[in-house]
């Protein structure tokens, strides 16, 4: 599996209220939380992201509520995926449950420029920056997380596993 | 094998004789929480995977919290959804207005939760049962949703940072001081993926109030969770309200730690978290001249009893400054009465403060309380980041209900220790 698109890149510490700001956590419905992602940072976000684009951010991504609104909204914005330096313990683990991909790769985070045009490899970690022509390499996933990656979410491992 | 506090719980609830940090266990749960905004999310996962019943209908706690009295129709619509869940299947801790509260202050007071206990919620700030001497930690809505099945949730079996607190705090210093100190010390990733063990002797001087407070806010600095020591003080509390037996776990003399640092409680000082970081902490007394707008006194982190009477001493037979807003939020309906029964709500509404029944509303820019263009608050909540309580241009100072309350009389914000109160 890959994911090739154009890089929107964010800060150290992006946190979930800029991610999806509390005001819209009155519904659950995940076009209209994709309809203001980002909006408190950045107010073209949502125009200008693109089906398979990627975000960049830096350290401690997704830091504050464990809103599963956040990745969510990220996801269905047309995120293929979130590479960082590292994220915060809650988004992870609401990023591999919903199944937006996520890597973290200090190297990539620092490297990679708004607007470069990326493009990962999720079976080697490997991430290919196109614009600059520089690969960089993710750590990859523990095999008990991958394999709720690859059964599409946590909720489908667990129906999965007949429980 | 040597293992820390929070090994030991996860390890007994694993099934498991020992456990060590990096290790993938699936543990067995003793509670698990969610909110009017989180449960919604959770309730549509559980239902579009055809669950038909939930794994234990005293073990799941729905606390309509946030946005309820219903701030808009839509939020009305997102009670509504979780009011008629509980109902088919028999949820028995299911909170609504009249006898909710603030989530987190509400389950401890009403001994749903315990040490030894292990506890997932779908808010981030579950981290704060830790006081009791529990493992509980925030996770997702689809986290949720599989414990709400299955009772059970997979966890990676954190590090640990050792916080040795020793001495007593000062006049006009409480736990929120201690862990703003700790954060602006550690960072808002100083404690990321681990535990933070909070031990020593410094704890017989810390009322449940401050621990509920530390513990709280044990992921601002990232932390999976932060957890103290059990104690006669803890022992005393959860007896009075328990609601089934608790164990006492404690962590091993040669566990293993990543980091432990010392913390002199007696040299803790009032603390203020400037924009728009936890970890952004200066001394009250050194910030200079920053004007108010509005203060808030409430919270999960700070909207508990001893919260409202450090208030209500500070406030007393005086008047907050003219153009500041001053709002304070008890956090249950039992602090809101002992609020009115002990004269502290008489006292705030005449120093021209408001009093609200509980909600999160204003800590998450909810309703309640938000803040406009460039407006300035000081507030007793968990976090300042980038237009949390509003505007994308305002500002919030998190500090102590005394430094907030000693804010709101002078209109600046101000050391309690430093001022005649």
């Amino acid at each position: 599996m890959k994911a090739h698109g154009t890089v929107h890149k964010y800060g150290d510490n992006i946190d979930t209220d800029v991610i999806i700001p509390a005001r819209y956590l009155n519904t659950s419905n995940h076009a209209e939380l994709a309809s203001h992602c980002m909006e408190d940072i950045d107010k073209s976000f949502t125009s200008k992201v693109k089906k398979g684009d990627i975000m960049v951010g830096g350290a401690n991504f997704g830091c504050g509520s464990s809103r599963e609104h956040a990745p969510i909204a990220i996801k269905e914005s047309g995120i293929s995926v979130v590479i960082a330096e590292t994220f915060a313990r809650i988004f992870y683990r609401n990023a591999i449950n919903i199944g937006l991909a996520i890597l973290e790769c200090p190297e990539a985070s620092r490297k990679i420029n708004d607007g470069d045009e990326v493009e990962v490899d999720f079976n080697t970690g490997e991430i290919y920056n196109h614009t600059s022509g520089e690969k960089y390499k993710a750590q990859p996933f523990p095999p008990f997380i991958q394999e709720i990656i690859s059964k599409g979410g946590l909720l489908n491992s667990i129906s999965q596993d007949g429980k | 094998m040597a293992m820390t506090m929070t090994q030991k719980i996860l390890a007994a609830h694993a099934g498991l004789e020992s456990v060590q940090k990096g290790q993938l266990i699936r543990a067995k749960l003793d509670m698990v929480l969610g909110n009017d905004i989180t449960s919604p999310v959770a309730i549509n996962e559980f239902n579009k995977f055809g669950f038909d019943k939930v794994f234990d209908k005293n073990k799941i706690s729905l606390v309509m919290d946030h946005f309820v009295p219903n701030k808009d129709i839509k939020a009305a619509q997102q009670t509504k959804q979780c009011r008629a869940f509980a109902k088919t299947f028999g949820i028995k801790n299911y909170f609504d207005v009249g006898d909710m509260g603030i989530e987190h202050a509400l389950l401890p007071e009403k001994g749903l939760v315990g040490p030894g206990d292990v506890v997932i919620g779908a808010d981030s700030h579950t981290c704060t049962y830790g006081a009791l001497g529990a493992f509980s930690t925030g996770v997702g809505s689809t986290d949720m949703a599989a414990g709400m099945a299955t009772g059970e949730a997979w966890f990676k079996v954190p590090a640990a940072i050792k916080f040795n607190l020793f001495g007593k705090l000062p006049k006009f210093c409480s736990g929120k001081d201690v862990i703003l100190y700790i954060i602006g010390k550690i960072g808002v990733d100083g404690a990321l993926y681990k535990s933070m063990e909070f031990t020593g002797d410094g704890l017989a001087s810390l009322s449940m109030d401050d621990r509920l407070c530390m513990a709280n806010m044990a992921i601002e600095a990232g932390a999976k969770n932060g957890i103290f020591e059990v104690d006669d003080i803890t022992l005393k509390f959860y007896k009075e309200r328990m609601t089934h037996p608790y164990t006492v776990y404690s962590a091993d003399p040669d566990a293993d730690y990543d980091e432990v640092i010392d913390i002199d409680l007696s040299k803790i000082v009032p603390i203020v978290a400037c924009p728009h970081l936890p970890e952004n902490t200066k001394k009250a007394s050194e910030l200079g001249d920053i004007k108010i707008d509005q203060c808030v006194i409430g919270s999960c982190t700070n909207g508990r009893l001893s919260d409202m009477k450090i208030a209500a001493d500070i406030l007393k037979g005086k008047h907050i400054a003219p153009d500041v807003r001053c709002i304070i939020i008890p956090a249950t309906q039992s602090i809101y009465l002992d609020c009115i029964r002990l004269g502290y709500a008489e006292t705030f509404i005449n120093a021209g403060c408001v009093v609200s029944t509980p909600t999160c509303g204003p800590c998450l820019g909810g309703y309640m309380g938000i803040l406009a263009e460039n407006e300035v608050a000081i507030s007793t909540t968990n976090r300042n980041f980038v237009g949390r309580m509003g505007h994308v241009t305002s500002k919030i100072y998190l500090s102590s209900p005394a430094t907030a309350a000693a804010s709101a009389l002078t209109g600046y914000i101000t050391d309690p220790q430093a001022s005649d109160m």
